[in-house]
């Protein structure tokens, strides 16, 4: 059992994931989502490769409507 | 009308809009097509886990590659706050790096925090951003962002959804004249004389959000900034006559009156 901070909120997952497992967990596949991961941008072409770790902080974020 | 350019990019439209604060997304697109706008702010904010799937965004209403997209720092407090979400904002939209920077104050004000400003500024264009920048109409701020290398001086004509309009129309001209990037006013307009007033001055646009969203008709709003930016614009370039009490000099013929 993992647990990871995600956009400020405690979750917990069964094992480790990737990066591109907890968007797929987290039903944002096909979405347009940026993701800092402990104060560190995750480049999306490293999403399969960012291994998720006990602990570890997250920011998940889209474009919305703003002035 | 002559284009605007923007660090080395050109637009016809000089007015920028924002996309928040409107009923839908459908009226979100339309006001922005009526707008005429080619560059649009967005906001960067955390997705809504589990709740949204499926939902329509606003990607699909107002697309990335039918606008120019302006990712703006709205609700950041500090520097630091808002390098992240502009470092979040240049990933999410594959690289983009005209961004919208702004690090406010007080948020009864919203009034902008100048010195988390310079210090986000300069860091945000050693990374490689191009900072269109928010700030306070004080001319010496605006010089020294300027330095800094940020392509756009955004100084507000009063407090950002308050449109009270331009309330300082002298500093405002002070930054016009030094600046030698774009100066877009951003924040304040309430309606469409004021756009007009921040062309007339000698702005090189204006943005605006609550000024069109906020109307009763959002859509027809859009349409009235779209013809005031224009106006003002040919006002300025066409430079006004000189203010006279009298003139004594009526613009029909003097000579040639019946019955003398």
């Amino acid at each position: 059992m993992i647990e990871l901070i995600i956009n400020g909120a405690p979750q917990q997952f069964p094992t480790p994931l990737t990066a591109a497992l907890l968007i797929e967990r987290l039903m944002l596949t096909g979405k347009r989502v940026a993701i800092e991961l402990n104060g560190e941008i995750v480049p999306r072409s490293q999403f399969n490769e960012t291994l998720l770790n006990n602990g570890d902080s997250l920011e998940i974020v889209v474009a919305v409507g703003g002035g | 009308m002559e284009n605007l350019i923007i660090a080395g990019k050109t637009y016809s439209s000089r007015l920028l809009v924002g996309t928040g604060k409107y009923q839908d997304f459908d009226q979100t697109r339309r006001a922005i097509e009526t707008s005429g706008a080619e560059i649009v702010t967005v906001a960067i904010r955390r997705t809504n886990i589990g709740q949204n799937a499926g939902e329509p965004s606003l990607l699909d209403s107002v697309p990335p590659s039918k606008y120019t997209y302006l990712p703006n720092t709205a609700g950041c407090y500090s520097a630091d706050d808002a390098i992240r979400t502009l470092r979040l904002a240049r990933e999410l939209l594959d690289g983009h790096d005209l961004v919208k920077l702004e690090v406010l104050g007080d948020p009864q004000t919203l009034y902008p925090n100048v010195v988390e400003t310079l210090k986000a500024a300069e860091i945000l264009v050693k990374d490689g951003f191009k900072v269109m920048v928010y700030t306070s109409d004080d001319p010496i701020i605006a010089r020294q962002l300027e330095n800094i290398g940020c392509v756009a001086i955004m100084p507000l004509a009063s407090l950002i959804g308050s449109g009270m309009g331009i309330l300082n129309p002298w500093n405002l001209q002070i930054i016009i004249e030094n600046a030698k990037v774009p100066v877009i006013v951003d924040a304040g307009v309430g309606t469409a004389s004021d756009a007009a007033i921040a062309m007339e001055l000698g702005c090189d646009g204006v943005l605006m959000n609550t000024a069109i969203a906020g109307a009763n008709n959002p859509v027809l709003m859009a349409s009235a900034m779209k013809k005031a930016v224009e106006a003002g614009r040919e006002a300025f370039l066409a430079g006004r006559m000189a203010k006279k009490l009298y003139s004594a000099s009526p613009s029909s013929p003097t000579t040639g009156l019946i019955g003398k």
